[in-house]
């Protein structure tokens, strides 16, 4: 076990760095920077001189060669430090910590809709015994993937907010400002969740232990709940650990159309502004956060399912 | 050195009765020029929510350049003077009275004595020094305010309640610069700060409104303040603003913007889509409009690339854009035709629309003397050589992609292939040094005609590669050199017309600034550069 987690450990530290460089590479490579970008005024004419606007790189070390900036914004981020946004001047640090809980609210809303509702689906679709019945509950996932995230907000705010007046279109005032963006942002997660685990719950219900258990009396919710859940909980808990990236990647979009503040909004305005410090900063959260969840993932698997302690077990034995 | 004169009011407002003229036979249109109307005796109290249509990011007057950066902090700062939006008269505010020597080097304010900060320390001209001192110091990072004092050469602190700025070169602009919330005037505890704090909220002004709060993506809360006396002299009433509260709400999404006004969550919004407005008006919103004044949106040449270079060819692309068009097919009657190189409502406008004719047989003409012969699939040929364009522009405005799309129609109806490259907006900058494009669609906001010279200059960032030396550089420079108004006025209108009379510039139509307004909502006015002031606002 210690052997496994060290090796996960390596690999998260890896992970971390190539996301790291990936983000600063795409940003270097960008014909703009920041700093030309804050002279333009917005894409009016200014009558900025170049002096000043070296001055200004110089403030922010981007007059410094590529190769030079990249080791030294490394060597902060391995500290811990991000510097200072280029925009406003907030550190990066304390933006991305006080954009985060509104997020994670938003996020842990999501996913408990998304669980209940993809869960509850998949259950559904494989409790039903009419052909029809299971079919259309079936193709339903397929659609909320399918359907742009975007749009779907953009729908329930029209009809939830402006035409019935149920609920607030923007903020993030009061429980009832998360409703609508929570079920947005879970629509797609779900969908994905109730495919995988009604995949695995058909397959689960159709092993020899499900016929032994239907061959020894027990009911069909004992067979449903009891045998085969346990089993088929895994590929979507694995599947899970993967979407929190998607839950992340959501916000940016559902925080814009919602008008909501947290830490999607704040990746749009800085990629807008290619506010390099901040963008790095929430690059590397989000790695870091996709990383912990994944190996948090993968040390659940085995209470789960002991085979996978087992396997593992056996492979860390050297050959 | 230089004769001194008492006030330049006097000669503003000689400049401004000549310009009135013009202004008023363009004005004329369908656009309501003064913002909101009014409904009975206005009421002090309650409070305003505006949305608006991006983050302001940076609450700092000097800093940002937006609109939706503007909007609110321009509640929050006085400035030294204050401009007519109906004549482009400069007229008292912060300061009583002021001289300008006849180089346009030297300005002497006289300030009034009794404003203060929000944090009680005086409006003295040792703030006016600190203030032009740091947006010098902020530089780039001021990008309009830095521009407005390029040459400064320091604030002499006369005593109290005089201060004089001056300049190395002459720079008549820098009295109209004055009335702009990019100089508005802000406290010493604000001045020394660093640039970045200032942005999350630490700004002490004297406006009529003080910052309560900004939360990032969120709102930006101002209150007003009890003892507010020293309003400009152009508001509706004097004594602290109506409105109690005000709140700033940032939804970006256009339709979410309208839904919000329409449902009643919000009071008033800004940036309206065009494709919105016929259904706000429908359901008895009020739709406030003062078109910009400044750079009209217009397709403007790169002389430095051979097609553009040949003036036959900008003037026949002038000749086959059909402006009217474009402003019925893909924008609202709130917008106008642009009507020369300045939008109407900039100081010193001068009407050339004689020179803007749409003639697609006199583009041809011109094409056909040149030797571009129509070839096999109607785009023009000369030497092997098909006559394509190629037009830069940024999503900066929504309409502008449709507009292009039209435009690109109707040059192809001569023959001119026009093709569209869209940038996007943080990487403008870059390709714009870089020079890639025959055509650069944009436009831009500022009440003075010197915002040609910033955008045509030889000596300044000259995107559209200008050589220098021509009789437009000398008239661009000479309207900057004088404030004697009949000759800024002669001088502008000189540049304004160099510029459209060979096609460097293509204006098509004006941007108009509209505003969705519940009925609640009375007196929500338009300063000089279509930007909102919320003094005189109240509700009902």
């Amino acid at each position: 076990m210690a052997r496994f987690l060290a090796r996960r450990i390596v690999q998260s530290v890896l992970v971390l760095w190539a996301s790291f460089t990936l983000a600063f590479v795409v940003l270097y490579l960008l014909p703009s920077d920041p700093v030309a970008i804050m002279a333009a005024g917005g894409g009016e004419a200014s009558a900025v001189t170049d002096e000043q606007v070296a001055e200004l790189r110089e403030t922010y070390g981007l007059d410094q060669p590529a190769w030079r900036q990249y080791l030294e914004r490394l060597a902060d981020a391995a500290h811990g430090d991000f510097g200072q946004s280029v925009a406003n001047g907030e550190p990066v640090g304390r933006v991305i910590a006080e954009s985060l809980p509104a997020t994670l609210q938003l996020a842990g809303c999501a996913l408990l809709v998304a669980a209940l509702g993809g869960g509850g689906l998949a259950l559904a679709a494989t409790w039903v015994r009419r052909g029809w019945l299971r079919q259309a509950l079936l193709s339903l996932p397929a659609l909320g993937v399918s359907a742009p995230t975007f749009w779907v907000g953009l729908l329930l705010v029209q009809l939830v907010s402006f035409r019935w007046g149920l609920l607030p279109a923007f903020g993030n005032e009061g429980w009832d400002a998360i409703v609508l963006p929570a079920i947005t942002l879970a629509l797609p997660v779900g969908s994905v969740l109730a495919q995988v685990f009604a995949k695995s719950l058909r397959t689960a219900l159709a092993e020899p232990y499900a016929e032994t258990a239907w061959a020894k009396g027990a009911s069909p919710a004992r067979v449903h709940l009891g045998h085969a859940v346990r089993n088929a909980a895994l590929p979507p808990l694995t599947v899970l650990g993967l979407l929190l990236g998607n839950l992340l990647a959501g916000s940016v979009v559902v925080e814009s159309v919602f008008s909501r503040t947290g830490l999607g909004r704040t990746t749009a305005t800085a990629v807008n502004s290619q506010d390099i410090p901040m963008v790095l900063g929430i690059v590397s959260f989000g790695a870091l956060v996709f990383v912990l969840a994944n190996l948090l993932v993968d040390l659940l698997g085995p209470l789960l399912d002991p085979r996978l302690a087992a396997e593992r077990a056996e492979r860390a034995v050297p050959a | 050195m230089a004769r001194s004169r008492r006030r330049t009011a006097l000669p503003a407002v000689l400049l401004v009765s000549l310009l009135a003229t013009a202004a008023c036979s363009a004005a004329g249109s369908s656009s309501r020029d003064g913002g909101v109307g009014d409904a009975g005796e206005p009421r002090s109290g309650g409070e305003l929510n505006f949305a608006l249509a991006s983050d302001p990011v940076c609450v700092d007057p000097h800093q940002r350049a937006t609109n939706d950066a503007i909007y609110p902090a321009r509640q929050l700062v006085d400035s030294l003077t204050d401009q007519d939006p109906e004549t482009g008269e400069i007229v008292p505010w912060l300061a009583t009275a002021w001289e300008v020597d006849d180089e346009a080097r030297t300005f002497t304010f006289t300030l009034r004595d009794d404003a203060t900060f929000s944090d009680g320390t005086p409006v003295d001209a040792q703030a006016v020094k600190d203030t032009f001192d740091s947006v010098v110091a902020l530089g780039a990072q001021a990008a309009l305010g830095s521009g407005y004092l390029s040459g400064y050469a320091g604030t002499e602190v006369v005593d109290a309640r005089t201060a004089r700025v001056s300049f190395e070169a002459p720079n008549a602009q820098f009295l109209q610069a004055t009335s702009t919330s990019a100089l508005g005037i802000l406290a010493r505890s604000t001045t020394e700060l660093p640039a970045e704090e200032r942005c999350t909220g630490n700004v002490v002004g004297s406006g009529p409104f003080v910052l309560d709060e900004y939360t990032p993506n969120v709102s930006v809360v101002q209150s007003r303040r009890a003892d507010y006396a020293w309003g400009s002299s152009l508001w509706r009433h004097q004594g602290p603003a109506y409105l109690e509260r005000l709140t700033f709400t940032i939804i970006p999404e256009s339709g979410v913007r309208t839904g919000a006004l329409q449902s009643g969550q919000v009071d008033a919004i800004g940036g309206v889509a065009a494709q919105d407005e016929a259904s706000l008006a429908a359901a008895g919103f009020t739709l406030a409009s003062r078109p910009n004044p400044g750079l009209p949106f217009a397709l403007t040449a790169n002389l430095s690339r051979p097609l553009p270079a040949d003036e036959a060819i900008r003037r026949a692309v002038s000749l086959a854009v059909d402006r009217q068009e474009v402003v019925d097919t893909v924008l609202s009657p709130s917008f106008t035709v642009a009507t020369g190189s300045l939008a109407h409502t900039t100081a010193t406008y001068t009407d050339l629309s004689e020179l803007l004719p749409h003639d697609p047989d006199r583009a041809a003409a011109l094409l056909d003397d040149a030797g571009w012969v129509p070839g096999p699939d109607g785009v023009r040929v000369r030497d092997g050589e098909e006559l394509r364009l190629t037009a830069m522009w940024i999503p900066n405005f929504g309409p502008n992609e449709n507009a292009l799309q039209l435009i690109q129609q109707q040059l192809r109806a001569v023959g001119i292939d026009l093709r569209l490259r869209t940038v996007p907006l943080p990487e403008l900058p870059a390709a714009q040094e870089e020079g890639d494009f025959d055509y650069f669609w944009g436009n831009t906001t500022r009440t003075d005609p010197d915002i040609m010279r910033t955008a045509f200059s030889a000596d300044l960032r000259n995107i559209y590669r200008q050589p220098s030396g021509t009789p437009l550089q000398e008239a661009l420079a000479a309207q900057n050199a004088t404030t004697d108004p009949e000759r800024r006025a002669a001088t502008s209108a000189e540049a304004q017309r160099l510029l459209v009379e060979d096609g460097s510039t293509v204006p098509v139509f004006e941007l108009t600034t509209v505003l969705g307004v519940a009925d609640h909502v009375h007196d929500l006015d338009f300063e000089a550069s279509s930007r909102i002031r919320l003094h005189d606002t109240w509700v009902s």
